[in-house]
């Protein structure tokens, strides 16, 4: 459903459906929707044979890499005699993203079902979520929920009677947006610095303790007890465009739009319906001029772009940006996009873990620059200088946080180059003397 | 920025430096006894690591007093088998970790460009004005307030959000900001 607006006719709620219901947050209140009898199927099937399941489902990861997630779980080889760690990423930190802030909310069993019937797929005893420090309420709703989880024997020592060990603990985040990344998020679980590692070695192989890891976003694991319940054909069937996206996504909209929140479509939806029709469109008297789809590390799309489409991993690719966290932050023609992209600029270069040059000199530099125009003083030259930057902050480092910056600074550059001449020919912003007059 | 980095009005200058045995240093209270000892033992229970117990370490701390100082990091180095050293560039690395007192109510305001867009620098304005605090990081003279600017808090369709210590308010619009302070104590 929309929340916190009601469902729309054309969402399907397959994760949502219970946001906004209070009800649901309980134990009782979860087994009484259907909750757990995935998890007891699971545990009457193979760990071979669930990994299989979700295989064939299609699942991708929701966190925005959009690596099939049967796959990565494939590659944790059981009987190595190691223990198996489950990391469950709840650092939603995403500028734009807010639906994981939702499902630990209002349906917390759903992660924490998801948690279990990953953990036994992959063998691991041992269950971290680790959530961002400030989200407040997810970690009281989720830490309520284990402890219920906890007495009621689902976990423990011998979680659900199975005489298996399934522990989960809740590791809490402390402020930093790069934890999200899943190496850095290992290293913070360690007790160190949020800095992200060089791969290979990749989390499966050696991941948190040195051991055999997945690391899988909420939305990618809460989706997981639906696919064991209904089957992956049923999965794959939610699927209105490109086969190889399948299932429901949840967007988080945000930005000058009517209706901001969470709505969950099937992969394929046309986002020109959803961005005006379910989303309400523009505010009365605005029209919406860009869209940064899937959080704020993808490039950003104009209107054109965003109306051609169809709202998958391939859709989003094929008209200018990526599906991304499914984040999609909307701009009307109040805003002023070298302040918004200077903002962002901002936003990067605050987060950067400053491990690797590119990334700590390159978004500084950018941030200064950006600044530097939309106060009016810039020159065009800035332009090739931010665009060079960019080049050189892109694929160049350990992880993905330096391309993220460069991404709508490019991007920006590109579709909305005359917003940046006329700050540079007019020496000032021209929204901001506009707002002002 | 975090409210570490731009210093806070009332830190206490025998923190920052006071080597152990300094004639003016007040006697250090350790942290980690009784309950919140045991408290840290059982949390030490779930990771391979003594190390991995510091994050959940640094809250309690700062769950304690308030904010984390020099000799803190001693002790919770100390009890973890750590160099202080160590500790200092773990808290250091994260924003939430306080290394100076802040105000009993510390507000934080999201200003990344979603709720920028939405008029985020207003709700700023707003807090700076009605808190007495004037300054973004400075604490109000009566100790009470302290405002910085966040980085997303992960709630963008309910622009501004605000944190006013735990509790999380959503879709905060500057009209809205007296009322929100007038429940504080």
């Amino acid at each position: 459903m929309g929340f916190p607006h009601k469902s729309h006719p054309k969402e399907t709620p397959v994760l949502s459906t219970h946001f906004g219901d209070p009800e649901a947050r309980s134990l009782s209140g979860w087994r009484a929707r259907g909750g757990y009898r995935a998890l007891e199927q699971a545990l009457g099937m193979s760990p071979a044979d669930i990994v299989n399941v979700v295989k064939d489902s299609g699942l991708r990861g929701r966190g925005g890499a959009g690596f099939p997630t049967g796959l990565k779980w494939s590659f944790m080889k059981p009987g190595d005699g190691k223990p198996h760690y489950l990391c469950c990423n709840a650092d939603e930190s995403e500028p734009g993203t807010f639906k994981d802030r939702e499902i630990m909310r209002w349906t917390p069993h759903a992660l924490i079902e998801g948690c279990a019937i990953a953990s036994y797929a992959i063998g691991a005893e041992t269950c971290y979520i680790y959530i961002r420090g400030e989200f407040t309420e997810p970690l009281r709703t989720v830490g309520a929920a284990l402890d219920e989880a906890y007495r009621d024997g689902i976990l423990g020592k011998s979680a659900m009677g199975t005489g298996k060990r399934v522990d989960m603990y809740i590791h809490k985040g402390a402020g930093a947006y790069i934890c999200g990344e899943e190496t850095a998020l290992m290293n913070s679980i360690e007790g160190r610095r949020g800095t992200p590692r060089i791969k290979p070695p990749f989390p499966a192989v050696a991941g948190v303790f040195g051991q055999p890891t997945t690391i899988n976003n909420v939305e990618t694991l809460a989706a997981v007890p639906h696919i064991l319940t209904n089957g992956a054909e049923w999965y794959k069937k939610m699927s209105s465009s490109s086969p190889k996206s399948t299932g429901t996504k949840l967007f988080s909209v945000c930005g000058n739009i009517a209706r901001p929140g969470n709505y969950e479509v099937v992969m394929g939806f046309p986002f020109r319906d959803f961005l005006h029709d379910m989303c309400g469109g523009a505010r009365p008297g605005h029209t919406l001029k860009a869209v940064i789809p899937g959080g704020s590390s993808v490039p950003i799309q104009t209107m054109q772009e965003a109306e051609a489409t169809l709202m998958d991993y391939e859709g989003f690719v094929a008209n200018g940006s990526m599906l991304g966290s499914g984040g999609v932050i909307v701009f009307d023609d109040s805003v002023c996009m070298v302040r918004m992209i200077a903002r962002l600029a901002r936003f990067y270069a605050h987060e950067s873990c400053a491990q690797c040059t590119q990334c700590r000199e390159g978004t500084a530099w950018v941030t200064k620059i950006m600044e530097r125009i939309e106060r009016g003083g810039g020159t065009m030259h800035d332009l090739d200088t931010l665009l060079e930057l960019s080049e050189n902050m892109t694929g160049k480092t350990i992880c993905v946080l330096s391309d993220s910056c460069a991404a709508p600074v490019v991007s920006g550059i590109q579709k909305f180059r005359h917003e940046f001449e006329a700050h540079i020919a007019g020496k000032r912003c021209p929204m901001r003397s506009a707002a002002a007059a | 920025m975090s409210a570490g980095e731009m210093g806070a009005v009332h830190a206490e200058s025998h923190a920052a430096h006071g080597g152990a045995g300094h004639p003016h240093r007040e006697e250090y209270r350790p942290v980690f006894t009784g309950a919140v000892r045991a408290e840290l033992d059982s949390v030490m229970t779930r990771y391979p690591t003594k190390m991995a117990a510091l994050l959940p370490a640094l809250w309690m701390v700062q769950r304690e007093r308030g904010w984390v100082s020099e000799d803190a990091m001693t002790e919770v180095a100390q009890v973890l088998d750590l160099t202080p050293a160590y500790v200092k560039g773990v808290v250091t690395f994260y924003t939430m970790y306080h290394q100076h007192p802040v105000g009993r109510y510390f507000i934080q305001v999201c200003t990344t460009s979603p709720c920028g867009a939405c008029g985020a620098e207003d709700v700023v304005r707003a807090f700076l004005e009605h808190t007495g605090t004037r300054e973004l990081g400075v604490t109000s003279p009566d100790g009470k307030f302290t405002v910085i600017e966040v980085e997303c808090l992960g709630a963008c369709g309910f622009a501004t959000p605000v944190m006013v210590n735990e509790e999380f308010h959503e879709s905060v619009t500057p009209d809205r900001v007296a009322d929100i302070l007038s429940k504080l104590e």
